[in-house]
C-alpha cells in the first residue's frame, strides 16, 4: 500500500467518522439529556429525507435551504411527541424503549401509506455529484458538504451547551432533575427543548443521507444501529460522540482499504464489545445522576 | 372435574404428542394434502410475497403485477373456462413469516400453488415446507443456480445465463481489466464465480473483487480501491438499497461513466428512477427484460398494465416481467396437466411435471419466446444487454442469438447434472430436492 492510498484511506475516515458523528448527535442529544433510549432516532432521520423530498418537489425549494427546513420540521415532530407521549415516561426507561420503539412503526407505516413504498429522489446541485482532487487524493464533494455540516452543528451544540444560559439549565438538569429544579429551572422545559432539539438535528442527518444514499420507509433502520454504538462508546457526552465517531469511522476506512469492507465491520464491532467489556459507561462518561 | 398435576401432565403430553406428530392424524397421502381442485370453484393460488418491510420494494410489483395477470387471465375465460383466484398475504420481509404463511396458504387455503418470493433467502426458507407437502412453488426472478428439487420452476435467468453476453461486450468495448463489486450473500458470490469464466474466455483480468455487507451505504473505501486500481469498467451485483448508493456514490466520487461504467445485473429502471436518471445514465443491465422493448406484445403489456389499476408506480421492469411469465407458465402447465390426467385429478405435483417444454409465445410473452426446461425447470431465455438513457429507460444494444439453456449446476460439474426425478450425480445416483 503506497502513500496516496494511505492519505486517501485516512480522508475518507474523516468523511466516515462525520457521517457516523451526524446520525449520532440527535441521539447524543437526547440521550446524554433526557437518558430516552428513543428507538425512534432512526424514523426521525427517515422523516428528514421526506422532509426534504416534500419540499423539493412540492415547493421546490432548493436543496441547501432545505436543510435547515427540515430541522424545523422534524424538531416540531420531536416536539409533539415529547409533549404527547415522551414526558409521560421519563421516569420509566424500560416504557421509553417501548414506546419509542412503537412510534417508530408508526411512523413508518404512515410514511408508506402517504408515499408508497417506492423510493424517492432528491436533487442536488450539479456541482456536489463531483469531487475534489489534488494530486493523488481525491473526495466527492458532497461528503466535504456533510463534514462541513457535522462541524457546524458539533460547534453549534458545544456553543449552545457550554457559552449559554439554557446550556448552564441543561448540565444542570442533566445533572440532578430535583436540585436543578429546586433552583428554579423548568426541568420539564428543558426536556422537551432537547428532545426536539435532537430530533431536529436527526431531520438535518435525514437530509443529508437521503443524498449520499436513499430515501425510503425503512432508511433509518440502517442508521440508528450504528448511531447507538457511537452514543453507547463515547458515553453520552458530546465530546465523546465525536470522538468514537472519530476512531470507529478511521477504523472503517483503513481496515476496508487494507481488508474488505464486511471484514471491517466484523473487527469494528468485536473491538466495540471487548471495550464495553473493560470500560461499559464508555470514552467519556458523565457525572451526575442515571436516572 | 378434579384435574390433579399428574393427570394435567398426562393429557397435555398426549395432545402435545398428537400435535406434534401430524400423520397420526392427518391422512397420510404422497400427494399435496387437500390441494386440488373442485368442480365450480375457483382456481386458487398464493401470492406470497413482502408487502411491508426491507423487501416490500420490489415485491409489492410483483404482488401487483402477478394480479394484473390473472385479471387478464380471468378476462380471457380463465383457466380452461375457470377463473383464477389470487390468495394475497404479506411476508412482512421475515424469513420466519414466509414459512408460516407458505403453510398457512397451502394447508388453511388449500391453494393448488404458490408464487413467492424475490431473495434467495426467503427462497431456502420455503422449499423445505413447498417439498415436504408435495407442492409447487413459482419462483419469478433471477437466482443463483445449484438447487434441484421436484417442487419449484423458476421464471427468471440463472447466473449461467445472465452475465454470458454481458462480460464479453464489456471486454470487448471497453477493455480488459474489470472490478467485480457485488452484495454480501450467496446470490453475488455465485453469480461472480460465473462471471470469472466468462471474464477467462473473454481473455479479461480480474483486478480486485469486494463485497458489501446487504444494506450498506458506504462505498467510500471501494471507491478508494477502484480509483488505486483503474478498472476499465465495474460489474456490480450489488442489490436494492445499496445499489441505488453505489451508483450515486460513482459520480460523487468524480468517476466517469463513459470511461469506466458499471455492467450491472441488478440496476434496472425502478433503481435508475430511485436514483435519479443522471446517476444512472450511461451505465449497462444485462436482463432478458426492458420496459423499452419494441415489440406489439410488450407495448400492449406495459399500457396495459400502467393504466390498470395495479400500475399506480408507474414501470414495468424485468423482475416484475418474469413474475408476470410466471402466471402464463402456470396456466400453459394447468391446461397440460388437465388434458392428460383430468381436472379432478390435478395436484400440484402433476402441474410441475407438466410443465417441461411449456413455452410462452411471443404473443404473450413480453421479452419474447421464453420455455421450461424439460429437466430442471428453470427458463430458457434471451438475455439482452441494455444502456441506461438519460431519461432513465434502457436502449437494448444487443440481445442473445438464441434462447440461452437454464444450466443451475454448471459451475459445480461434480454434483451432477439436474434432471425431471432429481440431481443426477457422476455416478448415476439420483438425489431428490436438492437445496
Amino acid at each position: 500500500m503506497d502513500l496516496g492510498t494511505l492519505a486517501n484511506a485516512l480522508i475518507l475516515g474523516v468523511s466516515i467518522a462525520s457521517i457516523w458523528l451526524v446520525a449520532a448527535l440527535g441521539l447524543t442529544v437526547i440521550y446524554g439529556t433526557a437518558g430516552v433510549i428513543n428507538m425512534a432516532h432512526g424514523e426521525l432521520i427517515m422523516l428528514g429525507a421526506y422532509s426534504t423530498y416534500m419540499l423539493q418537489v412540492y415547493l421546490g425549494v432548493p436543496y441547501l435551504i432545505c436543510i435547515p427546513a427540515s430541522f424545523v420540521i422534524v424538531a416540531l415532530v420531536g416536539l409533539l411527541l415529547e409533549r404527547g407521549l415522551i414526558r409521560y415516561l421519563y421516569n420509566r426507561p424500560l416504557d421509553t424503549l417501548l414506546a419509542t420503539c412503537g412510534v417508530s412503526l408508526v411512523l413508518m407505516q404512515s410514511v408508506r401509506l402517504i408515499f408508497g413504498s417506492d423510493p424517492k429522489y432528491i436533487s442536488v446541485p450539479e456541482i456536489f455529484s463531483s469531487n475534489i482532487a489534488l494530486g493523488s487524493v481525491s473526495i466527492s464533494t458532497f461528503r466535504v458538504i456533510i463534514l462541513a455540516v457535522t462541524a457546524l452543528l458539533v460547534f453549534g451544540l458545544w456553543f449552545l451547551f457550554y457559552k449559554t444560559r439554557f446550556g448552564v439549565q441543561v448540565r444542570a438538569v442533566m445533572q440532578n432533575k430535583e436540585m436543578a429544579a429546586s433552583f428554579g429551572i423548568n426541568a420539564g422545559r428543558v426536556y422537551m427543548l432537547t428532545f426536539s432539539l435532537g430530533a431536529g438535528l436527526a431531520g438535518v442527518a435525514g437530509s443529508l443521507f437521503g443524498v449520499l444514499a436513499i430515501v425510503l420507509p425503512t432508511m433509518g433502520a440502517s442508521y440508528v444501529v450504528q448511531s447507538f454504538l457511537m452514543v453507547v462508546v463515547g458515553g453520552g457526552s458530546l465530546a465523546g460522540s465525536v470522538a468514537a465517531s472519530a476512531a470507529t469511522g478511521e477504523m472503517q476506512s483503513v481496515l476496508a482499504s487494507f481488508t474488505n469492507a464486511t471484514l471491517a465491520r466484523f473487527i469494528i464491532f468485536v473491538l466495540i464489545v471487548v471495550f464495553l467489556r473493560f470500560r461499559p459507561q464508555g470514552l467519556f462518561a458523565q457525572g451526575g445522576v442515571r436516572r | 372435574m378434579d384435574f390433579t398435576r399428574r393427570k394435567l401432565l398426562k393429557t397435555t403430553l398426549a395432545a402435545s404428542a398428537a400435535f406434534s406428530a401430524p400423520h397420526l392424524w392427518l391422512p397420510a397421502s404422497k400427494e399435496a394434502w387437500g390441494a386440488t381442485v373442485k368442480k365450480g370453484e375457483p382456481i386458487k393460488v398464493g401470492l406470497l410475497f413482502s408487502l411491508t418491510g426491507a423487501l416490500a420494494v420490489p415485491e409489492e410489483d410483483s404482488t401487483l403485477v402477478l394480479q394484473y395477470a390473472f385479471d387478464e387471465i380471468n378476462k380471457n375465460g380463465g383457466i380452461n373456462g375457470v377463473p383464477v383466484e389470487p390468495v394475497i398475504v404479506d411476508a412482512k420481509s421475515d424469513f420466519n413469516v414466509y414459512t408460516e404463511k407458505a403453510k398457512e396458504l397451502i394447508i388453511r387455503d388449500k391453494v393448488i400453488a404458490l408464487f413467492g418470493c424475490y431473495t434467495s433467502a426467503s427462497r431456502k426458507a420455503i422449499l423445505p415446507t413447498v417439498m415436504q407437502r408435495n407442492h409447487l412453488l413459482y419462483y419469478p426472478t433471477c437466482y443463483e443456480g445449484a438447487e434441484c428439487t421436484q417442487n419449484a420452476i423458476c421464471t427468471g435467468p440463472l447466473a449461467n445465463q445472465h452475465s454470458k453476453d454481458l462480460i464479453p461486450f464489456m471486454v470487448k468495448n471497453f477493455g480488459k481489466k474489470v472490478f467485480f463489486v457485488g452484495s454480501n450473500y450467496v446470490w453475488p458470490k455465485e453469480s461472480n464465480k460465473n462471471a470469472k469464466i466468462w471474464l477467462e474466455e473473454a481473455g479479461g483480468e480480474l483486478l480486485g473483487e469486494e463485497y458489501v455487507p446487504l444494506g450498506s451505504s458506504e462505498f467510500g473505501p471501494v471507491f478508494n480501491k477502484i480509483r488505486d486500481t483503474q478498472p476499465d469498467f465495474i460489474f456490480s451485483t450489488v442489490v436494492g438499497a445499496s445499489d441505488i448508493a453505489f451508483h450515486k456514490q460513482f459520480k460523487q466520487e468524480g468517476f466517469k461513466v463513459d470511461k469506466m461504467p458499471i455492467a450491472s445485473l441488478t440496476t434496472g429502471e425502478i433503481e435508475t428512477r430511485a436514483m435519479g436518471p443522471e446517476f444512472g445514465a450511461g451505465h449497462f443491465l444485462s436482463a432478458p427484460y426492458f420496459q423499452s422493448l419494441d415489440n406489439p406484445t410488450n407495448h400492449k403489456f406495459v399500457e396495459g398494465f400502467l393504466s390498470s389499476k395495479y400500475g399506480k408506480n408507474g414501470v414495468t421492469h424485468y423482475n416484475m416481467e418474469e413474475t408476470y411469465l410466471s402466471a402464463y407458465v402456470f396456466k400453459y402447465g394447468f391446461e397440460k396437466a388437465v388434458a392428460a390426467v383430468g381436472v379432478e385429478n390435478v395436484t400440484p405435483r402433476i402441474i410441475r411435471d407438466h410443465s417441461g417444454g411449456v413455452r410462452v409465445e411471443d404473443n404473450v410473452s413480453p421479452e419474447g419466446l421464453v420455455w421450461i426446461d424439460e429437466d430442471n425447470f428453470n427458463t430458457w431465455l434471451k438475455p439482452k444487454i441494455g444502456q441506461c438513457q438519460g431519461d432513465g429507460t434502457f436502449k437494448v444494444l444487443k440481445a442473445s442469438e438464441g434462447q440461452v439453456q437454464p444450466l443451475p449446476f454448471s459451475i459445480y460439474p461434480d454434483s451432477g447434472t439436474c434432471t425431471k426425478d432429481g440431481l443426477k450425480a457422476p455416478d448415476g445416483k439420483i438425489r431428490t430436492n436438492v437445496i
